[in-house]
């Protein structure tokens, strides 16, 4: 389990220290998401838990990931939440029954869902620590996307353009 | 960064790089302001501007800022305070997050990021937030009209603004912004490199849906639909006063100038003059000279100042689009426009 620990040897430390304010601040925002009482409040709240995801990759050298993850989530999805919140329900002030009535059964679930993550990693990882090794370039990950994994992306994009299309024809009146 | 006689510390390099970053942020917004929106407009207008404080109305800037920094800092009564007064620092946050990447020389750059170009789309794009939420937060249906209009507005010309680049990013071989501004200044026109190869002469469309694409998102005239005074009063900014209107002030002017360097990155070659000249070697960024350090911020200023002229010249002159044609112009014929240029660049790309 010395690869748990945040000091030992050939383990850098400053990014250890890192990971733990950032995944702080993350579960802090992510707790304000279900327990505050304005639906937008709630979206912005999930807006710091996106960047402190995009700050997390930043720490593990993924900057293209990062960079994705800030465009896609923040620039992209969080602006549509937001925008369809407040062309139909965006009042100011505390609003009552945000809360889902059987919101308990999510406890279970999320401890399963925990113990179940943890004891992967753990088991992978075990003592082995991860070298250093510094941003990957970007030539490298679209050598990677664009030859091995050319298949599954080309299936994923054309599950997306499908979704595009239904929506584009669930949004038309005629 | 630039290797110094004495060793400098890492937090003093920090220092350096954050007073920097304001330098290059500040400075180009306030000569944006005093040249074109006090002197070029009142030209156009045939009128004379500000002429009172200091040389030709030099200091009005000045004037202006103490002006508004002694305002008292209202929020309406029923605002989301909070909110409403973090929404200013979201969009002015965004502008400083676009400097970031920015080169101004071999060695002066803040920091030389891989993805530069990608990293500044998408950062670009979190100043949509910001206009949104100060639309909503200020308790006002013209401000949410108006924050409705602008992320609209803003979400549909970001499209080309990517597309755009990506034709550049093509023909370059790399998102890394100096590598881009290398690729020019070392590039040749058919076997002749005296002029380099700038990215405007064979992405010339690119160019001209980039900076439609810039004028919009700065929610500029003729794309001005988000803040119509006529109309909305002045859109999601219309409850702020004092401080935090000098602040999305600032932002629309400062976004203007960082957007500009950008695009003189991009389209003009940057920093850069033709490698030819000096008989530099564009692989090996040690062999250009060290004075490109201070004379390529003038250069990149220059060209920053000539793209923002353009940008203001059409402000002053055109009259506003409607809603429904600002959206069908961006996706209708900008997109697929676009999409035609990336298109011709790659076949053309892997065809020579």
């Amino acid at each position: 389990m010395t690869g748990l620990i945040v000091a030992a040897d050939g383990v850098n430390v400053a990014q250890n220290v890192g990971f733990g304010i950032i995944a702080f601040g993350m579960i802090f925002a992510a707790l304000c998401v279900v327990s505050t009482k304005n639906v937008v409040h709630a979206a912005l709240w999930l807006v710091v838990v996106l960047g402190g995801v995009a700050a997390q990759y930043i720490l593990a050298a993924a900057e293209f990931v990062a960079v994705s993850q800030v465009l896609v989530y923040i620039g992209a999805v969080m602006v549509l939440f937001l925008f369809g919140i407040m062309l139909t329900r965006a009042r100011i002030g505390s609003e009552e029954g945000l809360n889902n009535t059987g919101w308990q059964l999510g406890i279970p679930v999320a401890l399963v869902l925990l113990g179940l993550m943890s004891y992967v990693i753990v088991d992978t990882v075990r003592d082995t620590i991860i070298p250093d090794r510094g941003p990957a370039p970007t030539e490298a990950l679209a050598d990677q996307i664009l030859s091995p994994y050319l298949v599954p992306f080309l299936a994923i994009s054309f599950v997306l353009l499908a979704a595009a299309i239904g929506a584009i024809v669930l949004a038309r009146k005629d | 960064m630039v290797q110094f006689a004495i060793e400098i510390p890492y937090w003093g390099q920090s220092l350096l790089r954050v007073v920097g970053g304001l330098v290059a942020v500040l400075l180009p917004a306030g000569g944006i302001v005093y040249l074109f929106l006090f002197k070029m407009m009142s030209f156009m207008q045939s009128r004379l501007g500000p002429m009172e404080a200091g040389p030709y109305g030099s200091l009005q800037l000045v004037a202006e800022v103490g002006k508004w920094m002694q305002k008292e800092d209202l929020a309406p009564e029923r605002a989301d305070v909070p909110i409403y007064k973090i929404a200013p620092l979201i969009v002015l946050l965004s502008t400083f997050l676009l400097i970031v990447v920015v080169p101004f020389g071999p060695d002066a750059y803040f920091t030389d990021f891989e993805t530069g170009i990608f990293y500044a789309m998408a950062v670009g794009s979190v100043s949509v937030l910001g206009i949104l939420i100060a639309g909503w937060s200020s308790a006002n249906k013209y401000s949410l009209l108006g924050g409705l209009r602008a992320a609209g507005q803003l979400i549909a010309y970001e499209l080309p603004m990517v597309l755009a680049t990506l034709g550049v990013v093509i023909q370059a071989g790399s998102m890394n912004l100096n590598q881009i501004v290398v690729a020019q200044n070392d590039g040749e026109i058919f076997g002749f490199g005296g002029l380099g190869n700038p990215f405007i002469i064979t992405q010339f469309v690119g160019f001209l849906i980039f900076m439609i694409a810039v004028q919009a998102e700065l929610t500029q005239v003729p794309f001005d639909m988000p803040i119509a005074e006529s109309e909305l009063v002045s859109g999601y900014m219309t409850e702020y006063s004092g401080f935090r209107f000098l602040i999305f002030f600032i932002a629309e002017f400062a976004t203007a100038g960082v957007f500009a360097f950008i695009a003189s990155i991009l389209f003009l070659g940057g920093w850069g003059i033709p490698f030819d000249w000096f008989g530099w070697d564009g692989a090996d960024l040690g062999t250009v000279d060290n004075w490109m350090n201070v004379a390529g911020p003038i250069i990149m200023a220059t060209k920053m100042f000539i793209l923002v002229a353009i940008i203001m010249w059409v402000r002053f002159s055109y009259p506003r689009f409607r809603e429904d044609q600002l959206q069908t112009f961006a996706w209708k014929f900008l997109i697929p426009l676009s999409l035609a240029n990336i298109a011709a660049t790659a076949i053309l790309k892997v065809s020579f």
